[in-house]
């Protein structure tokens, strides 16, 4: 229970940063990306004060033998470059440069009661099951 | 001060459960779990009182509504969804938690969606003279 609502905690706080930095709100992303029109480069402080923070704090927090409510850090262990993580990444900006939502601004900002971020993320959601099941299918296809 | 917060619960979430704030994994999660979804859940829903929070404590509502048509919306949600999958994360994944454990992968994924967010936004806004 205490992991459940430590995790809740955690969410509400990242959620309060998204909604006050900003990156929420697209009208405010996209001008940040609008360089020649626009800009509002007060995004590149967020993401450089959210990366300096996380930098620090990783350095102190992966040296400890295990996190708090579980026996060992999950982290990513891909290493490769490969044409999937460019081309996905490649076709996420285009999302996020035709909307101003990215997965991150666009779930703390269905809390608004707005609908935008709503059609938003269940579009999103249908993309993402897409996108696995196209994965899987290609996985299979690779085997046969 | 909000990007110290996201830094902070980024720390947190790897302190506490071992685990990478990242926006897309943690979605994913809890639609098509593999692993245990619970704490994903708690997270999501924590992140979605943000704005109700905010305005019950401070009275204001910031703006968080796409001045779009529905159809760029839904468009834009879509690749989105597609991209992060097949990208293996966003932008609190890549950008900030892989950044900053130095990942090869992030740096890439991150400057690679930069750059096409930019290239966008220039072309619907300078060259298709917006929606």
């Amino acid at each position: 229970m205490l992991r459940l609502i430590s995790a809740a905690v955690i969410g509400l706080v990242f959620g309060l940063g998204i909604v006050i930095s900003g990156m929420a709100n697209p009208a405010k992303i996209l001008n940040f990306f609008d360089v020649f029109g626009s800009w509002d480069p007060s995004l590149l402080l967020v993401m450089g004060s959210a990366l300096t923070v996380t930098f620090i704090g990783y350095r102190f927090v992966l040296k400890r033998p295990a996190p708090a409510f579980d026996r060992a850090f999950h982290l990513p262990t891909k290493r490769d470059v490969d044409v999937p993580l460019v081309a996905g990444s490649a076709v996420f900006g285009i999302g996020w440069g035709i909307a101003g939502f990215c997965p991150g601004g666009a779930i703390p900002a269905i809390g608004s009661g707005h609908p935008g971020p709503v059609i938003f993320v269940i579009a999103m959601i249908g993309g993402i099951i897409g996108a696995n099941a196209l994965k899987a299918a290609f996985a299979r296809k690779a085997l046969a | 001060m909000g990007g110290s917060l996201i830094g902070i619960a980024a720390v947190a979430l790897m302190a506490l459960h071992g685990r990478v704030a990242g926006m897309t994994g943690i979605l994913t999660g809890v639609i098509q779990p593999k692993g245990d979804w619970d704490w994903r859940l708690a997270f999501l829903v924590g992140a979605i009182a943000a704005p109700g929070l905010i305005l019950l404590t401070t009275g204001t509502s910031l703006p968080l509504q796409a001045e779009l048509p529905s159809w760029a919306i839904i468009v834009g949600g879509l690749l989105v969804g597609l991209g992060v999958t097949f990208g293996g994360g966003c932008t609190s994944g890549h950008g900030v938690c892989g950044i900053a454990r130095l990942s090869m992968r992030s740096i890439i994924a991150t400057i690679t969606f930069m750059v096409t967010t930019f290239i966008t936004v220039f072309v619907i806004r300078h060259m298709l003279g917006g929606f």
